[in-house]
């Protein structure tokens, strides 16, 4: 049978082994000499500030058992499922759009097309302040939406001060990143695939489900993981917009600057930093890529 | 074995196919391929044999449904005017020198897939694959993933994921270039048994002469995106219909001679000889000129080079004048380089092509 065809054996080569000799046995120790001041500077800006806010989430009077009542307050949960449930929306949403998009571009020339995809990196490139400033001239009070509504006599539409602003900007802010990676994942799209699978009498959105879905899962859920770490973590949309969106940066703002409450700010951060840690190593067991978080 | 499963359960309908007018021009105004009636009779292994570029693939893509001709080209299935539907209606198998298969499923649920796509009923589904699998030798492999076989392995379940929906016609494009050489033989034998076995209508695409020779029982030589000969192999090979199908096929000798009233001279001999008067082009095949002596030998020369090749040893003969040629001598033969010979030409086996 065709699956039994082997190469003919290999003539028989004495095996060579490398002399044992007194510099392997130094290998060790040199390795850490040299990562040393690598060691040293990784302790000094990220394990130190980390340790010590996790214990000044601990210092309060009540030790550590303020990270529980931080955790059972009302308003701090609150704060903590609103912030869930608008970074899922974000990313859901950006997913969904990211995909039909960056896969129309793919598929698609047209003149203007490398514009475009040129145009679209831009949002990439605002601070968070910016695309604040940008929903609210969509949005607010003087927004363009408002304008047009008033026109057509239905009143003034004005959303920009609210999660639904927050929402706007987020979705604004990530969909380039996602629709980029979106992209670089359908070029390598195997075209021959999608073709294997309409022989076989797939409908176009049989593909969609069965081939194409399934090949860009990877990118999907690391551009994903990015999505939602980001929208978890942002404070300078939200704080533009205004100070009473409940988003989770925004409680550990005001705890520590309005209410120098700086113990339950340290606990609501280093909880902040879990779900966000935890998403994105979810994200990357299941897509088996690296996933780095950004924001 | 699996032959009698093939001859009662799978045997499949073998529709035949007709290209009426079939031309392709792409988006840059290249023309890939020139208007191109042909006719492919049910059950009918047909092969596209050309060198890269000539239009092969596009020709299949256009019969498969992943191409549509340029106007006033029509495509029949049996009676049935297929042109305007999309692959996806036109039941038919693809199999792709990239194996194409689906890195997200296993190798059952690959060969399950079409039936799948039909809707056919679990459990009939089950039976269909587990039959198909065993057809094709791959029931111990039934749930491993695809990066878990081998090229050949691979491509057997691209077969088997191709026939199992029992398609009107099988679509091959080189789907063995990407296997070695050893895998390659040995998967061509079975692709030839099975084609035999199912009574399919099959077109199979490649640019390898040998393949074409031993699995067509019609081939089609492209070039340059026309169709430069329709025959069996036999026909191809012994009368080939001009040059460039002689030189594309096996190995073929020039020679230069002069026909004048009825007689042929070819450097010192005279042949006898039916044709116009003129200089004529000849071609002949390496078996058909055979080493002679001094003194019954038309033409002789030098040996430039001689490769053994164990059932023969094949001879690059160099003449006084006029192209080198290539005899096969015995394997046994000592023949070497610098060495004189002789050589006899049969007039009947000589081919003047135009
Ligand atoms: N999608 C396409 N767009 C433009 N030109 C193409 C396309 N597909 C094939 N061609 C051209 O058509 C010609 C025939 O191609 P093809 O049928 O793939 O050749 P073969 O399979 O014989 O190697 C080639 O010159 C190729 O460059
Ligand atoms: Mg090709």
């Amino acid at each position: 049978m065709s699956a039994c065809v082997q190469d003919a054996p290999l003539p028989h080569r004495p095996a060579v082994r490398p002399p044992a000799g007194p510099g392997w046995t130094g290998e060790p120790l040199r390795l850490a000499a040299l990562l040393a001041p690598a060691a040293a500077v990784f302790a000094a800006f990220f394990l130190l500030p980390l340790v010590r806010l996790i214990l000044i989430g601990a210092g309060g009077t009540e030790g550590w058992s303020a990270y529980l009542t931080t955790l059972a307050d009302p308003g701090h949960l609150d704060s903590l499922a609103s912030t869930l449930a608008l970074s899922a929306g974000v990313t859901a949403v950006t997913l969904a759009v990211s995909t039909v998009a960056g896969l129309f571009l793919v598929r698609n020339r047209f003149p203007g097309h490398a514009l475009l995809v040129a145009l679209l990196t831009f949002p990439l490139a605002f601070p968070g302040v910016v695309i604040g400033f940008m929903v609210i001239m969509l949005a607010g009070r003087q927004g363009l939406i408002g304008s047009i509504t008033q026109a057509l006599g239905g009143g003034k539409l004005v959303f920009a001060y609210s999660m639904a602003g927050l929402f706007l900007g987020y979705v604004y802010f990530s969909i380039p990143r996602v629709i980029l990676t979106v992209m670089a994942a359908a070029e390598k799209l195997d075209p021959r695939l999608e073709e294997a699978a309409r022989s076989l009498g797939a409908a176009p959105w049989r593909v969609v489900a069965d081939v194409i879905l399934p090949a860009l899962k990877p990118a999907l859920i690391s551009a994903g993981a990015l999505c939602f770490a980001t929208s978890m973590g942002a404070f300078g949309t939200a704080f533009t917009l205004a100070t009473r969106i409940n988003v989770l940066p925004m409680t550990i703002y005001t705890e520590f600057t309005l209410q120098a409450n700086i113990a339950a700010a340290a606990a609501l951060s280093v909880l902040l930093g879990l779900i966000t840690w935890a998403a994105l190593a979810v994200a990357r067991s299941v897509a088996g890529t690296s996933v780095a978080a950004a924001g | 074995m699996p032959d009698s499963v093939m001859q009662n359960s799978f045997h499949l309908d073998a529709v035949p196919i007709r290209l009426e007018r079939c031309g392709k021009t792409f988006a840059g105004g290249a023309r890939a391929l020139e208007p191109l009636d042909l006719t492919i009779r049910g059950g009918e292994t047909i092969v596209f044999l050309g060198p890269s570029g000539c239009g092969k693939t596009t020709t299949l893509r256009i019969i498969a449904g992943l191409e549509s001709p340029d106007a006033g080209g029509r495509v029949l299935f049996g009676e049935e005017d297929v042109t305007a539907l999309p692959i996806e209606r036109r039941n038919v198998g693809m199999v792709f020198q990239s194996y194409a298969l689906f890195p997200n499923m296993t190798v059952t649920e690959n060969v399950a897939y079409g039936l799948k796509v039909r809707k056919i009923a679990r459990a009939d589904r089950a039976r269909r694959v587990e039959e198909m699998l065993d057809l094709m030798h791959l029931g111990e492999f039934a749930g491993r993933r695809i990066d878990q076989l081998s090229g050949g392995q691979r491509q057997r379940v691209a077969l088997a994921r191709a026939l199992v929906v029992r398609p009107r016609v099988l679509l091959l494009d080189e789907p063995l270039t990407a296997l070695d050489a050893k895998l390659r033989d040995s998967l061509r034998l079975e692709i030839d048994r099975l084609l035999r076995g199912l009574g399919i209508t099959a077109v199979y695409v490649t640019h390898d002469q040998g393949e074409a020779m031993a699995l067509g029982d019609r081939i089609v030589v492209m070039a340059k995106g026309r169709v430069a000969q329709v025959g069996t192999p036999r026909e191809i090979y012994y009368q080939p219909a001009d040059g460039f199908v002689a030189d594309f096929i096996g190995t073929m000798n020039r020679l230069g001679g002069v026909s004048r009233g009825g007689t042929l001279s070819i450097g010192s001999a005279t042949l006898p000889w039916t044709g116009p008067d003129g200089r004529v082009e000849l071609l002949v095949r390496p078996e058909d000129l055979a080493l002679a002596g001094e003194a019954d030998g038309h033409l002789d020369g030098t040996v430039a080079a001689a490769v053994f090749l164990g059932d023969r040893t094949r001879l690059v003969v160099e003449p006084a004048d006029g192209p080198a040629l290539t005899v096969d001598a015995a394997g046994r033969s000592e023949l070497g380089r610098g060495d004189r010979v002789w050589l006899r030409v049969d007039p009947a086996r000589l081919l003047a092509v135009p």
